[in-house]
């Protein structure tokens, strides 16, 4: 259990699992890599060979939208065979186990397994299950984590801001059940970001949240003072069901980003958002549309970082 | 059958004697220390020199899997472990499939075990039907049928009228009742400790709250109804805190904790160890000191191995999914070896922990190495070091978190009533 399970013993990355203990220069290598990927999308010919003859096999025990087809477009440019596989209405129903499918899956020469699952652990799992030669990127795994998603916003990050060491950043929303927050706090302290926040109401922040190394919020008011990033998250309607929230209205009151609260943070501000929206839940529509949004151009830098994360992991 | 056990370091946690002698055994009882009776032909000798010789072990939590549940483990394997860990006496939980909730379970349990004349098992019953927390069970004919105490084990009454009415009705006949404190709402389905590793992992978590609210409740209703109650495998320092100010109350409380909670963490999580997946779950370090601590003073009376054999399958899952417990039987010595030796405590003081005191709480005879007692030992070498692995292993189920680790202590000989089962 010592062994980094993300890295060979050369220290490169063999999966992609988590942000947590990724060294900041292999995180800037993915970023640097994702760079000179952008200009592939705008050409004519929008292939390259990288991973020609390679099979990627996208694995989604969870339903998926977005993340599936920014993978598959990722794949396909880096000319690699791509099958989709929704395992949420496959064997797993018929009582295989997850490790059974991806022995199944393994025989079929499979490179490289896009993993999403609602269990927190699933990618690691698999991991240290596969033979050494096959490459696990974490599509998303429970609360845990889904690095691909915390590596686009960083590039989104940088593409407007520059320098990591003079931001101030504030993640805003359900931060207890988000993969999405635990990766992006990760990946911004390893980045040298020196000021985190977090925003949310007590009952939707882990325990101990501030061991994480960041400063905690439960007012929009003074959390969003003099901020240079809004990160929003995605507002689950379950949470009304289990006491955590009275109501969705109530928490667009207090949580919800709207023009006004937006004006708190710096004038240059960037607003983010994993997607997919709750527009009126915790993002106004003139917020989700305005000048400040870069929630667009985070979709298209995701088929970047994705490429980039698969080349290189290839590449080990 | 006249045993002569030569040279061994006795060890009576009871009396505190700890010296090296001889030991005579005839008609499966002790019959001298020391001197050699009158007209004592030996038809067998053991020698024990460099060894220990101490009670046999008495576990409080031991799950043999039967009836139901055999895919995960059989009475023989499990009872095959027990003797090669030199538990010789054990309490079995009632969460079996069906749970021990009818006399007739409970007999063929006792019977099936006296057929393999290996440790002796001592059923705890359910406290409700079918560990549902509703009904009531018939506790004095499940008592007459072999039970020595009533629980509910993982599965937490939820309706505080009925655990009075249960406490209750057990106090009447002078039944002990078992209790894990855990508020079944509070643990909502968590699998790790809440705090900074389940935070990071993103695993649903178990507050120590739903210990401490649980045992506060327990000790207002032991209170109001006058049962004794035995708290098993209490996690954390606040709970510890609790019982220890109850003891001091004079409430007739006992209480013991895991050997997995004495040494780990819910760092020892590492990765998603699925074998780190226990209940209640492991704690902070903190909690594990003041568990410790908890044992050293007294407020904890004993350590039990939480025996849960798993099968392999159910093992190889996502954390959470990931059934829980590890297999212990054949750990508890050797960890309590290492606890004492971490601790600067002396053995026999240690060894209480997994004898004397555990067979006072069963209300047993055995646990203690006196002329006339019966002759339940176990003949351990306690410089012989070896490697927790598959092979190692008897119990069936090879799940634990000490895997692959050194430890010092290995049980050569385990006697029964005389008999020697194991070496």
């Amino acid at each position: 259990m010592g062994v980094h399970p993300q890295l060979n013993k050369n220290g490169e990355l063999q999966h992609l699992l988590t942000t947590e203990g990724l060294p900041a220069v292999i995180l800037r290598h993915i970023l640097d890599t994702a760079e000179s990927f952008t200009g592939v999308t705008e050409r004519d010919v929008k292939k390259i060979p990288l991973l020609r003859g390679k099979s990627v096999f996208n694995l989604f025990f969870e339903p998926s939208t977005r993340t599936r087809t920014t993978f598959e477009i990722a794949a396909k440019r880096l000319s690699a065979d791509v099958i989709n596989l929704n395992m949420a209405v496959s064997s797993q129903t018929k009582g295989e186990t997850l490790l059974d499918t991806v022995d199944n899956l393994s025989a079929m020469h499979a490179d490289m397994f896009i993993v999403r699952h609602n269990q927190s652990g699933a990618a690691h799992l698999i991991a240290r299950h596969v033979r050494p030669e096959i490459h696990v990127i974490n599509a998303g795994d429970g609360w845990h984590a889904h690095p691909t998603q915390a590596l686009l916003d960083m590039f989104t990050i940088r593409r407007y801001k520059q320098d990591f060491h003079a931001l101030r950043v504030a993640i805003i929303g359900d931060i207890l059940h988000s993969r999405v927050a635990r990766s992006q706090i990760h990946a911004l302290t390893t980045l040298g970001v020196p000021e985190i926040r977090v925003i949310a109401p007590k009952t939707l922040l882990p325990a101990k949240v501030e061991r994480l190394g960041v400063h905690v919020y439960h007012n929009m008011v003074q959390g969003l003072q003099d901020v240079d990033v809004l990160m929003m998250l995605r507002l689950q309607h379950e949470r009304m069901e289990s006491a955590h929230l009275p109501s969705t209205e109530e928490y667009f009151k207090y949580y919800g980003l709207t023009p006004e609260k937006l004006a708190l943070a710096r004038s240059d501000a960037i607003v983010m958002h994993p997607g997919p929206m709750n527009r009126g839940v915790e993002i106004d529509s003139e917020v989700a549309d305005g000048t400040q949004s870069v929630i667009l151009p985070q979709v298209n830098f995701g088929i970047a970082v994705r490429m980039a994360v698969m080349s290189i992991l290839a590449g080990n | 059958m006249h045993i002569h056990i030569r040279n061994g370091r006795l060890i009576d946690p009871g009396s505190g004697m700890d010296r090296t002698d001889d030991l005579y055994l005839a008609e499966g009882k002790i019959v001298s220390i020391g001197s050699r009776p009158d007209g004592f032909h030996d038809d067998r000798e053991i020698e024990a020199g460099g060894m220990i010789v101490c009670p046999g072990l008495v576990d409080l939590s031991a799950r043999l899997r039967e009836p139901g549940l055999e895919y995960m483990a059989t009475l023989e394997s499990e009872l095959e472990a027990a003797v090669a860990g030199g538990v010789t006496s054990l309490a079995c939980p009632p969460d079996t499939d069906p749970p021990l909730d009818e006399p007739g379970l409970v007999e063929m349990l006792k019977h099936r075990a006296r057929n393999l004349d290996q440790a002796r098992v001592y059923p705890v019953g359910a406290l409700t039907q079918g560990l549902k927390g509703v009904r009531l069970t018939e506790m004095v004919e499940l008592h007459d049928a072999g039970c020595v105490a009533f629980s509910q084990v993982d599965a937490p009454i939820a309706n505080l009228h009925v655990l009075m009415r249960a406490m209750q009705y057990a106090a009447t006949f002078g039944f002990k009742v078992w209790l894990r404190p855990q508020d079944i709402h509070l643990a909502n389905h968590g699998v790790a400790h809440e705090g900074e590793i389940a935070t990071r992992l993103g695993l649903p978590a178990i507050p120590v709250c739903a210990e401490t609210i649980a045992l506060a409740s327990i000790l207002s209703l032991m209170k109001e109804t006058g049962a004794s109650v035995h708290l098993c495998r209490i996690s954390s320092a606040e709970g510890t805190a609790l019982v220890r100010a109850a003891k001091r109350q004079g409430l007739p409380l006992t209480c013991d904790v895991s050997i997995n909670h004495v040494h780990l963490t819910d760092m020892d999580i590492g990765f998603f160890d699925a074998n780190c997946h226990l209940m209640p779950p492991l704690r902070s370090l903190a909690d594990r000191d003041a568990l410790c601590a908890g044992l050293m003073d007294g407020t904890i009376d004993a350590i039990c191995s939480d025996h849960a054999p798993v099968d392999e399958d159910a093992k190889l899952l996502p954390f959470a999914q990931a059934e829980s417990g590890a297999t212990g039987l054949e750990l508890l010595l050797p960890l309590t070896l290492k606890w004492a030796v971490e601790n600067r405590l002396s053995l026999p003081e240690a060894l209480a922990r997994i004898t004397s005191h555990p067979a006072r709480i069963l209300g047993i005879e055995t646990g203690q190495l006196a002329i006339g007692a019966v002759a339940d030992l176990c003949i351990f070498d306690p410089d012989a070091n070896w490697i927790v692995s598959h092979t190692e292993l008897r119990s069936q189920g090879k799940n634990t978190p000490f895997l692959g680790m050194e430890l010092y202590g290995r049980t050569r000989f385990t006697l029964i009533g005389g008999r020697i089962v194991y070496g």
